[in-house]
């Protein structure tokens, strides 16, 4: 059985809040600075003294963010999670509260940001928050997937 | 963003409206302390007290902000209620990383507002939101209430003040995101006289970095420098109060009053106690992986049987030293208590430690009464502090009014100079010697990081005042330029003149790159010329007698080499001080433009 990665968040309890995964995701994935055009987004929770969240894409299957995509700019990832095609995006903003989790971040055009699950983002954590994990693609979604990708 | 100017906001409190206004001076002022000094000079009032409504309150980051790890300080400079002079203070948090993302530079506020106001902002949007119910409200209710109010947590900054701020005491703090303080010079004291309770910013926008792989390939070469070596264990482990048992080892750390250097039950609030005890957490300022915020807890029994509530609390050797060695407190738990209390303030923890030891050692020799203090102030009587902190907050007579004007202000009243122990503003941590007494009581900021002078008594047995001053005064032209950037200063020996430039010239300030050392000479200068403008004379500085009854590892103090070090440093600084001639000034500016 095929496996894929997903990024995952596990030891969150860890979090210092210095926002070195959601910069490194701006940085080298979006080529931006920002805390918000990014894959992984970090939120105080009520305040800095009740600690941190993130905000990670949690790698669906089927993903509401890709059914809700009228174009295909988001297409079915296997082992969760969509691929990402900007150039088929019309910047309709749809995906954005298809998310159950508010993962997709829309910028001022409405350009969606959305974890891609690249793993660039880990080695940045200093306090090991965050894995890459391997999951099972099943053989049936795995047809899947590429049905709606293509 | 990465742009050869500066974009700033004015916002005129008066009338509730803002303006970007675009100013030159990157190659030249290049951001932070050397941008503060441009804004003041350009917006400030030399002649004018620190309250009046004109005098502006800024913010400003530099060049790297947000680019590179741990250049996530925010610099904040205004005419001080403690001595109504230029002064500066630094802060961290979010705020840095939230006005870089608010794409400004700077953040200048006049005016006053009508009413108790909050102002908002962000790349998108300015509003004065009228908050006069939050009158009186201490910091911790207040920033719960601020944070319903205020969308985007996470990825904004909020400034707000207590108690003491609104009440205009001259060493009332600016509080950011909870744990973090533009600590010293009474920031928050311009904030209370200009009806300003709080300051959000959202750091909203978006930006294009440099093309090129140099830029991302030099910011993972930082970053593993910062994470992978151990050149920042000392932040992250134990943090800065491993300087308590360090400090109290060599008797130099400041203990009841400064009347002892060194005393064995330190053991109770060394580093090691308070992370073994009452260690939390850590958390981190935005855009530093270090994480050298220390949060520790206090546990209150507020009803029988069982009743308990907790706070968190975060510490560092300051407010350790300031509330804890300073009044006899030995108990880790009970510093954390008594610092709770000042944060509910929105005093500056350093002052106000020390204005309470003065204060004890007044009551002790019947210079002042109980009549005065209201409460029995003993060293080691932390439930006794915990009251006095907030009568010195509240202002709740005319002596807790007047010690929240300066422990020196207190002391000419009643009397006890000799033993106030204040160096320009009420004395950091350090008994280490000479060089650290002249370097606090003479400094720009009358901060103990304006220059690493306790850092120079440790490693120097010899009294060399050329020597010593020299370094003072080229110490502080590298902390100026790191602050210009803006820089943690915890970060200083990480980011040296090599790296510094190869930032810069990532981004594009090519010019600037070449000229680091032109510009961090003539940034210390336009801040001492401001700082005498309006009205520092370092010639008149004087320290007081306690100062010199001291015994560290070194022995007594030498008050000769005492007298003869400010001496010294007061000439260099009234000559750095000196008026450009106009030629000079514009020959220094067409050099550092020069390829622009």
């Amino acid at each position: 059985m095929k496996t894929m990665k997903i990024l995952t968040t596990p030891r969150m309890e860890r979090c210092i809040g210095c926002h070195a995964c959601s910069l490194a995701c701006a940085r080298l994935v979006n080529k931006r600075l920002s805390w918000d055009t990014a894959g992984i987004r970090i939120i105080s929770s009520g305040g800095l003294s009740t600690g941190f969240e993130s905000k990670p894409c949690l790698a669906c299957n089927p993903a509401p963010c890709a059914l809700a995509c009228p174009t295909g700019a988001f297409s079915q990832r296997k082992g969760g999670g969509v691929i990402v095609k900007r150039k088929l995006c019309i910047r309709c903003g749809d995906c954005a509260p298809a998310c159950p989790v508010d993962a997709i971040y829309l910028d001022a055009t409405t350009e969606p940001f959305v974890c891609i699950h690249c793993g660039q983002c880990v080695p940045f954590c200093p306090h090991d928050c965050l894995e890459m994990t391997e999951v099972e693609v099943e053989p049936a979604a795995e047809k899947e997937a590429e049905e709606v990708a293509s | 963003m990465i742009r050869d100017h500066f974009r700033i906001l004015t916002v005129d409190l008066a009338t509730g409206k803002g303006r970007i206004v675009t100013i030159d001076g990157r190659d030249t002022e290049a951001g932070g302390s050397g941008l503060a000094a441009l804004l003041f000079n350009k917006y400030g009032h030399a002649d004018k007290p620190w309250d009046d409504p004109e005098q502006p309150l800024i913010f400003t980051v530099g060049p790297l902000t947000g680019y590179f790890p741990l250049m996530s300080k925010t610099v904040c400079g205004f005419k001080s209620p403690y001595h109504d002079q230029y002064g500066e203070s630094h802060a961290g948090g979010r705020s840095a990383l939230s006005l870089r993302f608010a794409d400004l530079d700077g953040l200048v506020v006049t005016g006053k507002a009508e009413r108790l106001s909050c102002l908002s902002i962000g790349s998108r949007h300015l509003e004065l939101m009228d908050v006069h119910y939050m009158r009186g409200i201490d910091l911790q209710r207040s920033g719960k209430m601020l944070r319903k109010m205020i969308g985007g947590a996470g990825h904004r900054s909020i400034f707000r003040i207590g108690p003491a701020g609104e009440n205009l005491s001259a060493y009332a703090c600016i509080t950011v995101d909870t744990y973090r303080h533009f600590g010293r010079l009474g920031g928050g004291a311009v904030m209370g006289s200009k009806n300003l309770k709080a300051i959000a910013i959202q750091g909203d926008g978006v930006f294009d970095l440099p093309e090129g792989k140099e830029y991302a390939e030099l910011f993972e070469e930082v970053h593993k420098q910062l994470t992978t070596t151990d050149m920042m264990d000392k932040y992250h482990n134990l943090g800065t109060p491993v300087n308590v048992a360090v400090l109290n080892g060599i008797k130099a750390l400041p203990i009841k009053n400064l009347q002892q250097t060194t005393d064995p039950n330190i053991t109770g609030i060394t580093g090691e106690t308070f992370a073994d005890d009452t260690l939390l957490r850590n958390t981190a300022c935005a855009g530093c992986p270090v994480g050298c915020i220390h949060i520790g807890f206090v546990r209150e029994k507020f009803m029988e049987p069982n009743h308990y509530l907790y706070r968190q609390v975060s510490y560092d050797h300051e407010p350790i030293f300031a509330t804890g060695s300073m009044l006899g407190v030995t108990n880790a738990f009970s510093v954390l208590s008594i610092i709770d209390m000042v944060e509910k303030m929105g005093l500056d923890v350093m002052s106000a430690g020390v204005a309470l030891a003065w204060a004890t050692e007044a009551l002790d020799k019947g210079i002042i009464s109980k009549k005065e203090t209201l409460v029995p102030l003993k060293f080691d009587d932390a439930e006794g502090y915990k009251e006095a902190m907030q009568h010195l907050g509240l202002g709740s007579n005319d002596f807790y009014r007047l010690l929240a004007q300066g422990t020196m202000k207190a002391a000419e009243q009643y009397g006890g100079e000799d033993f106030a122990c204040v160096l320009g503003q009420e004395m950091g941590g350090y008994a280490t010697g000479e060089v650290f007494f002249t370097s606090q009581a003479l400094g720009f900021r009358h901060s103990h990081l304006d220059t690493g002078g306790y850092s120079f008594d440790q490693k120097h047995e010899e009294k060399n005042v050329e020597e010593a001053v020299k370094f003072l005064v080229d110490d502080e032209q590298g902390r100026v330029f790191l602050t210009s950037m803006v820089a943690c200063l915890f970060a200083r020996a990480v980011y040296n003149d090599e790296l510094l430039a190869d930032c810069l010239n990532s981004l594009g300030y090519t010019t600037l790159a070449d000229n680091m050392d032109q510009v961090a000479q003539h940034i210390q200068k336009l801040r001492w010329r401001l700082r005498l403008a309006t009205g520092f004379d370092p010639a008149a500085v004087k320290i007081p007698k306690r100062f010199t009854e001291i015994t560290t590892w070194k022995g007594t103090i030498d008050k000769k080499y005492l007298n003869n070090l400010i001496k010294e440093y007061a000439k260099r600084i009234l000559e750095l001080g000196k008026e450009e001639k106009k030629e000079e000034t514009k020959k220094a500016k067409k050099k550092a433009n020069k390829g622009k």
